[in-house]
């Protein structure tokens, strides 16, 4: 079992590895934006599952969880990073200082908005339903509006990456970004199918049955919230590294429904759902380009139709796997093992 | 009560996956005759690239320019194009959002392959796109994007309208010299950076001159309700109001601000050039002042014959987006000519060498920072028309 | 002492805007348990019908109040029949399907009417013809009153009263309350549920319509994208009054117009929207089912 699990990390690292070299030969640059896009946007999807999906939660805010990870990843690389990208691209090979440089500013970010779901978590998780949807939503946009008048990220002028020595601290290595992502879906995976997840699951079947079964319900959903918004954090510096520009404007309340359309129409409860979604969702107005004006109006379509067509959402709560593929499958039907 | 409704189900899948098909089938085709044109060498028309607000919150801006930007194409291909071929203008939108800004430009530049871009109105979207035109090596000629980092992204990023520093330090000298004005108000969108940065330097100038900021409110673009903002302006008792807001919401604050009795002058920046701030403003915004880059009233050739046509073509009277992007393509297509070519480096030269380009925002000359140094003019609202107050030289 | 009651004034004809636009997202969620994410959408169509009933029956260049009921009635009506469409084809497949389903087509077509908004009317913003002639009709001091806002708050009070009354006193309504406590068992007592539900959209719709008629008076700048705020606002108020509870959302509606104004005209305009929301989760976490609501009962 432990040989195989090694031998399938060693596999996904050659094959990251080769992405990364492989598909900025055959796409062009545009694509490979739009690829990061549905790779940001599959780990926004993907860390709100945790709150929506797995723990019954009703969150509308994750664009700012998202803004926090930018915009402190960003800071952290502009007024800290610059400098050590530039000592240890002094002794290493320009490829490997990056590479090297490259997870602390989505660790700070990450950080950041893990400590900002906590301040929200703590004392807006003892709200239900609506009421809850209500302060995610109102937290997340006075994180927003904080972030406009902040004068050293820049404000409404937007925060750029290009730091004044002149040192690029963007970062689109598409195979380290994938493997990033990759790595976050599978820790978060890991969390909701193991044993503790049950608690999650436990918490959005039946609260008053969870708690009477000894689970402290609130600890649970903060901790969940917590994870999510670490995720969510880690997204948000993804973006702004791969980006090399950041607006406010990126991070609204329509971002945040959208992220919500990503889980509800993946299917609540399925973090591979959620990511096709949001891979889907995410590349659809791109390519319906040639549709001029009337792309955003097909776009919306998609959303109804497809909700209609699939109310339990895309995958309902099961997940896509390789055993999933397997024509006779002895997994249950409904929820994964 | 499954069993039916599953093969209604499966036939309305059917019927939006064809619709889509049929979609994206549309759009390639659609796209791959723009690229193949572009691609066509020597011969086929010049593809030029302009990636615009055309939907979402800031349509307007950007259908402006698109349409003013039309309007130059149709007029110089009319006159035989430049280098013998005709120019293509392919616009793309980007939905008022940030980074579809960096989506679209992408698109131009590694799809339709267009040898220049034109855009964003909104310096935001604009400093998301710009970094892709520098890297590509595709020129880039902002109509309207004031916010004076656009420029510095790289040497292939230009701009056709001044900067907020001028612009900020002419209405606070007219306010302070003109109009006599010592406490003056200030209400600014703060979402908008076109609208930070401007009350920023006419505060700056405005206190150096000697004045004082008496209040200094908020708004957010989208806004309509500034009564509360202006109940305090109306407190502090101002001797005018500086807005330098858009379009969109002037009116809507002018109107307030008489209805509260509030009957000071208001003055703002070019973002008031349209026909839309008197026709929502109406009455409210008679004898108020803005600094614009152009009087449309002026008897220059030039610039009446761009209102008749523009007026007979759009059939509205153009705003300063129109005329700043009839004057970016203008220069654009003006560089392409003296370059003799569509060669990235040599376009960027020709743009960069641009001198008193007479243009119907004025004369322009691209400084070394590349941006445009021309004349700016101060404009008042009277009987219902922009009238030409005065002109205040570039620096 | 003015200046406040001149802020208090504009918050509250501001907040029966908001009331309004409320009352229909607490309506729907009272029978469906559905945040009608659309709804700030049918706001939008509803001032735009009245734009072009007013410049089509010429009653954009004078101004008197036979007019403004036309235009009313007809707003009212198109967007009656609107709400009742969008249940019927967006809604009402999803009815027994997870609570959330609804909740997305609901923002679909909130992006369906922006967008077709935008191609149908225009991106422009545009001018609602004034109606009314805006007129002082009281000032004391630097406190001035206008017929406009006078206009705003009586029709938001009398539709109120209005809708008060057909909750409370005609069947309809009685069927309403039945549904919204429990359908099935109301369906099973003899009440058309899916007419009760209709009837709830095209009233809330019609209420819509009304904000929508007197925010062009008010505030004479309409355009397709107009809803989005007001209705993402307007929820924030049927939430802070307890959603599903109708004097809730009225109460609301106003407590959220006044903060807003008192904020921006005493604290500070640049965090106004962060602290109207600041105050308002504070309240939530004092009265965790809203000013007017109740908590639901648990099932064990």
């Amino acid at each position: 079992m432990r040989a195989r699990g090694l031998l399938g990390v060693a596999a996904a690292i050659v094959l990251l590895a080769l992405a990364d070299w492989a598909l900025p030969q055959i796409l062009n640059r545009y694509y490979l934006t739009i690829l990061v896009r549905i790779l940001v946007a599959v780990l926004a999807a993907t860390s709100l599952q945790l709150v929506n999906g797995f723990t019954g939660q009703f969150s509308i805010g994750h664009a700012g969880f998202m803004a926090v990870g930018a915009y402190v990843s960003a800071a952290f690389s502009v007024y800290l990073g610059a400098g050590w990208l530039a000592s240890l691209a002094a002794v290493l090979p320009a490829g490997i200082a990056r590479l090297a440089y490259f997870p602390l500013p989505l660790l700070a970010g990450g950080l950041a908005a893990s400590l900002a779901g906590l301040v929200v978590g703590v004392p807006s998780l003892r709200l239900r339903g609506d009421y809850l949807a209500i302060a995610t939503l109102g937290f997340g946009e006075i994180i927003r509006i904080a972030i406009l008048n902040v004068d050293t990220v820049g404000g409404a002028r937007g925060f750029s990456l290009s730091a004044p020595a002149g040192v690029d601290l963007r970062y689109e290595g598409i195979g380290v970004i994938g493997a990033v992502v990759a790595l976050s879906v599978f820790v978060m995976a890991r969390l909701v199918y193991s044993a503790g997840g049950l608690a999650f699951r436990a918490v959005r079947e039946d609260e008053t049955a969870a708690e009477a079964m000894g689970i402290p319900t609130t600890r649970v959903k903060v901790e969940a919230f917590v994870v999510a918004s670490f995720f969510a954090g880690v997204a948000g510096a993804l973006f702004a590294h791969a980006e090399g520009y950041v607006h406010t404007n990126s991070f609204t309340f329509v971002r945040s429904f959208e992220i919500v359309a990503f889980v509800v129409l993946g299917g609540l409860g399925s973090l591979t759902g959620a990511a096709l979604a949001a891979a889907v969702l995410t590349a659809a107005p791109e390519l319906l380009r040639g549709l001029g004006e009337w792309r955003m109006i097909l776009y919306s379509l998609l959303i109804i139709v497809t909700m209609i067509l699939r109310p339990q959402g895309l995958l309902g709560s099961r997940e896509l796997s390789l055993r999933w593929l397997r024509p006779r499958s002895t997994a249950v039907a409904g929820r994964p093992g | 009560m499954k069993a039916p409704s599953i093969g209604l189900r499966r036939l309305a899948a059917l019927v939006l996956a064809g619709a889509l098909a049929a979609a994206l089938a549309c759009g390639r085709g659609g796209e791959s005759t723009s690229s193949g044109a572009a691609a066509g060498g020597g011969v086929g028309p010049i593809a030029v690239g302009h990636f615009a607000s055309l939907t979402g919150d800031t349509a307007t801006f950007g259908q402006s320019t698109d349409a003013g930007i039309r309007l130059a194409v149709e007029e110089i291909n009319a006159a035989g194009g430049v280098l013998g071929r005709p120019i293509e203008v392919i616009s793309e939108d980007d939905r008022s959002v940030t980074e579809e800004a960096r989506t679209a430009a992408q698109k131009l530049i590694q799809r339709d392959e267009v040898v220049a871009l034109l855009g964003e109105v909104a310096s935001s979207r604009s400093m998301a796109a710009a970094p892709e035109a520098q890297r590509a090596g595709v020129p880039m000629i902002s109509p309207a994007s004031t916010n004076p980092k656009v420029t510095e992204v790289g040497d292939y990023v230009f701009r056709t309208c001044f900067i907020d520093p001028f612009q900020g330090a002419v209405m606070a000298r007219f306010a302070f010299e003109d109009l006599g004005a010592r406490k003056v108000a200030i209400l600014s969108d703060f979402k908008q950076d076109y609208s930070v940065g401007l009350a920023d330097f006419f505060r700056k100038k405005f206190r150096e001159l000697g004045g004082t900021i008496v209040a200094d409110e908020r708004y957010t673009s989208g806004d309509i309700e500034f009564r509360a903002q202006l109940t305090t302006i109306r407190a502090a008792e101002p001797d005018a109001v500086f807005v330098p807001g858009y379009y969109t919401e002037v009116g809507l604050i002018a109107k307030q601000a008489r209805e509260l009795g509030l009957d000071v002058p208001l003055l703002g920046g070019d973002g008031w050039d349209s026909t839309k701030t008197l026709e929502i403003g109406g009455k409210a915004v008679e004898g108020y002042y803005f600094s614009n880059h152009y009087a449309a009233d002026s008897d220059s050739p030039k610039v009446q014959d761009f209102v008749r046509r523009f007026e007979a073509k759009v059939g509205s009277k153009p705003d300063a987006m129109a005329a700043l992007g009839y004057d970016a393509a203008g220069i654009l297509a003006d560089a392409i000519r003296r370059a003799g070519t569509t060669d990235g480096p040599a376009l960027r030269d020709a743009i960069a060498a641009t001198r008193d380009y007479d243009g119907v925002t004025g004369r322009i000359t691209i400084d070394r920072e590349r941006n445009a140094r021309k004349d700016a003019v101060v404009l008042k609202i009277e009987d219902g028309r922009f009238r030409f107050f005065r002109s205040v030289p570039a620096s | 002492m003015e200046q406040f009651l001149q802020q208090l004034l504009n918050g509250i004809a501001w907040g029966g805007i908001y009331a309004l636009i409320a009352l229909g997202y607490t309506m729907v969620y009272g029978v469906l348990r559905l945040i009608n994410f659309a709804h700030g959408e049918v706001y939008m169509v509803g001032a735009m019908t009245g734009y072009y009933v007013a410049h089509a029956l010429g009653l954009a260049r004078q101004s008197s109040l036979a007019g403004l009921l036309v235009v009313l009635a007809a707003a009212m009506a198109v967007c009656a029949l609107l709400g009742a469409t969008i249940e019927r084809v967006a809604y009402r497949p999803l009815r027994s399907a997870p609570r959330l389903a609804p909740l997305i087509t609901a923002i679909g077509v909130s992006l369906l009417l922006q967008n077709a908004g935008q191609l149908v009317f225009g991106a422009d913003p545009k001018f609602f013809p004034p109606l009314l002639q805006a007129r002082e009709v009281l000032r004391v001091g630097a406190l001035a009153v206008s017929n406009i806002q006078l206009t705003v708050v009586a029709t938001a009070l009398v539709l109120m009263a209005a809708l008060q009354l057909v909750v409370m006193r005609t069947r309809f309504g009685r069927a309403m309350r039945a549904v919204s406590v429990d359908a099935p068992a109301a369906a099973l007592m003899g009440v058309p549920v899916d007419r009760v539900i209709t009837g709830t959209f095209v009233l809330g719709s019609a209420l819509a319509a009304a904000a929508g008629i007197l925010v062009g008076l008010s505030n004479p700048k309409i355009d397709p994208l107009m809803g989005l705020l007001p209705g993402l606002k307007a929820f924030v108020a049927a939430v802070l009054g307890g959603i599903g509870s109708i004097p809730g959302a009225m109460v609301g509606g106003l407590l959220l117009g006044i903060v807003e104004t008192l904020v921006a005209g005493y604290l500070s305009s640049t965090y106004r929207d962060a602290i109207a929301f600041v105050i308002l989760i504070a309240i939530l976490l004092y009265r965790p089912t809203g000013l007017f609501g109740s908590e639901p009962a648990e099932k064990v």
